[in-house]
């Protein structure tokens, strides 16, 4: 691949009909071509708004608490023998975890379209969580579609989104997960067009959903690369992200994809190993195709049909990803690796008693990529990882794992 | 002349509109297809569509959901149902079909192996619900360089100007969604549909057909009235779902209910005729 790419990313992705290469575009029915444009335009116009950014802003520091420290992790860092560890703690903000800061983004963008009801997908229900938290304080009508599966393993999470006024629905088409609730809450959207908002919870979707959802959350990458500057004085060697649609990856790595000196990880889910056929690591392990809007790696059978995943962590659980990651694939800006579900759940101990941090099971995915990693590095090198969200969500997973139940 | 055309020529010449049923392959077991689809010519069907399952349809209701999965179940494929359409081309070879599904099993097999195996066995036109103008470029090219007509939706959504776009890259005929919503979800406005076909008009002189909210021969005589082909899907799988159990028995079932609206199209196109 040419050079120029990186050099000039910024100025070329996506282009103007939302492609990353051959990956993205606009692949939905007619009926939602209107919707679509609308959308485009809509934000287009604010996106260079000061206004709407100040009001942003205003929200991301007052409400979400931004901006997220970065934290060295000295105790590990110690332990491992190796390249310092810095965790970005998107678990810090409002509601847990990086999801926020893109609700926020979209729910003022749908009051500015004049948009009163809003819909979403969720999978653990984090995203839900965080469109139910941003509805309620606009007073915006809010329903959730959740897969039947997902509604039983998150129970808690469920109860947090009616509390907040939402509906949860419960899909219970296909495989009763993510991609479900995600196919049900576009033909919710095809049915109302008119007054309804679709908020889409990761980088994926029809044009402009991945650039726009990326920009929002680009806001992690933006205050950390200025973060380890002004800690270390210099960028980090290493970025390190789990990737299940890719949102907070995405976040991360964009503002850093011009430095070509910062190396950039995504971790999938290996789930019971990628050999095993159940996981959830389309980078990795799948090929090319449509769903859900746009083209990118699939996990699917040689016929075109989508095939079921898993992870231990229902926000990896997704046969898809967002189109920029394999986009960044391709041109080898960014390296995609994966973790089983038994080595997350080791990092997930670790990173608690060691620090007495308790992360999510998505980003325990992340933290122990970097564990194997930073051993084969030096201590004058840094590695800079997405802590992407907080582990409560997960108590009943990780209590089951060891036998006990609440 | 493409079959299609040839088709609605002639219906055209008659005075007649064209009914067109949909029903998934493979659903409720593979074997029952092409048998269903024999007798959904001798019931009055001009032109058919025939679903290619997917896993994940998003633009269907619950109706075409449990068909797709029920094919799935069977384990049909695109190349299984290119070989239910050659093996339905032994006993007919004037009905046009048109493959109806999403993006997906196509990218799968290869545009161009698609188009090439397509038209050998005998497919007539696709209509890919999740693929706009935007992004056929080089899907339309292949169809096209293979004779295969490439059919488009338009919804009661699309503005002008993609109508014209639309129009530019259509072929065989225009397909009107009637409806805000998936497949089988509502009743159509007849004079909301009226009055957007007409619009349509103005930038194509394809055929025009609607779909998406026709249930019974009453709303498909309405629709008969005003546009040149009438689109049955989920009413026609509601059938082949409750006969599921007995599939012996289905083609005739179905046949007997789609019967029933070629009568009423008869019927109303024989009164605006003698008008």
């Amino acid at each position: 691949m040419p050079e120029i790419q990186i050099d000039d990313y910024f100025k070329h992705y996506p282009d103007e009909l939302g492609h990353f290469g051959p990956y993205g575009g606009r692949f939905v029915g007619e009926t939602l071509m209107g919707a679509i444009y609308e959308l485009e335009e809509a934000y287009k116009q604010y996106k260079n708004d000061p206004v709407f950014q100040a009001e942003m802003d205003k929200d991301l520091a007052d409400f979400v608490g931004r901006p997220s420290p970065i934290y060295h992790a000295d105790n590990w860092t110690r332990k491992l023998g190796g390249a310092q560890i810095y965790l970005k703690r998107e678990d810090l903000n409002h509601t847990g975890a990086h999801k926020v800061n893109n609700t926020i983004g979209q729910a003022l963008l749908a009051k500015r379209m004049g948009k009163t009801r809003i819909i979403a997908e969720t999978g653990a229900g984090q995203h839900g969580v965080a469109t139910a938290t941003v509805a309620a304080r606009l007073g915006m009508e809010c329903v959730v579609y959740m897969g039947a599966e997902d509604v039983a393993r998150q129970a808690q999470n469920v109860y947090r989104m009616k509390l907040l006024g939402a509906e949860v629905v419960p899909v219970q088409s296909g495989s009763k997960t993510l991609k479900d609730a995600l196919n049900e809450a576009l033909r919710d959207w095809v049915t109302n067009v008119d007054d309804t908002f679709y908020i889409i919870g990761t980088v994926a979707g029809p044009h402009p959903y991945p650039a726009m959802v990326r920009d929002f959350q680009s806001v992690i990458g933006r205050e950390a690369r200025q973060q380890m500057l002004n800690t270390t004085g210099k960028l980090p060697d290493a970025l390190v992200a789990c990737i299940g649609g890719g949102s907070n990856a995405i976040g991360l790595f964009y503002p850093f994809i011009e430095d070509k000196s910062v190396a950039m990880i995504g971790v999938e889910g290996a789930g019971h190993g990628l050999q095993t056929g159940q996981h959830s690591a389309p980078l990795s392990a799948g090929t090319p195709g449509v769903l859900h809007g746009n083209r990118t790696y699939l996990i699917q059978d040689t016929a075109g049909q989508i095939t079921e995943t898993h992870s231990i962590s229902a926000g990896l659980d997704y046969p898809g990803v967002g189109p920029e990651h394999a986009w960044l694939k391709d041109i080898g800006r960014a390296q995609y690796v994966t973790v089983t579900d038994t080595e997350a759940l080791e990092a997930f101990h670790e990173l608690t008693r060691t620090e007495g941090i308790i992360p999510a099971l998505e980003t325990s995915h992340a933290l122990a990529y970097a564990s194997k990693l930073a051993p084969t590095m030096s201590a004058d090198q840094s590695i800079l990882i997405n802590v992407s969200g907080r582990g409560d969500k997960d108590m009943h997973t990780v209590a089951a794992m060891a036998g006990l139940n609440f | 002349m493409s079959r299609i055309k040839e088709c609605f020529k002639n219906l055209q010449a008659d005075g007649q509109t064209a009914l067109i049923p949909y029903v998934t392959a493979g659903d409720p077991e593979p074997w029952v297809t092409v048998p269903l689809l024999h007798a959904l010519v001798e019931a009055g069907a001009d032109i058919i569509e025939l679903g290619v399952p997917f896993s994940d349809p998003m633009s269907d209701g619950p109706v075409i959901q449990k068909a797709c999965e029920r094919a799935l179940k069977n384990d049909v494929t695109l190349n299984s149902i290119l070989d239910m359409v050659k093996q339905f081309r032994e006993k007919n070879t004037e009905t046009p079909i048109v493959l109806m599904g999403y993006a997906n099993p196509l990218e799968a097999m290869g545009y161009e192996n698609f188009a090439r195996k397509a038209k050998a066995v005998g497919v007539d036109g696709v209509l890919t619900v999740d693929m706009p103008p935007e992004e056929s470029e080089e899907f339309l090219q292949l169809m096209n360089s293979h004779d295969i007509d490439t059919i488009f939706l338009v919804a009661p959504t699309t503005s002008a100007e993609r109508m014209q776009k639309i129009a530019q890259h259509a072929k065989g005929f225009i397909y009107y969604v009637s409806i805000k919503g998936v497949t089988g979800a509502a009743a159509l406005e007849i004079n909301e549909v009226t009055a957007k076909l007409e619009e349509i008009r103005k930038y194509t002189s394809l055929p025009l057909g609607v779909g998406f909210g026709i249930r019974d021969g009453k709303s498909a005589a309405a629709v008969a009235q005003v546009a040149d082909a009438v689109v049955v899907g989920s009413t026609l799988v509601r059938c082949i779902e409750e006969h599921a159990n007995r599939p012996q028995d289905l083609p005739a079932a179905v046949a007997s209910l789609l019967a029933e609206m070629r009568h009423a199209i008869n019927a109303r196109d024989l009164a605006s005729v003698s008008a």
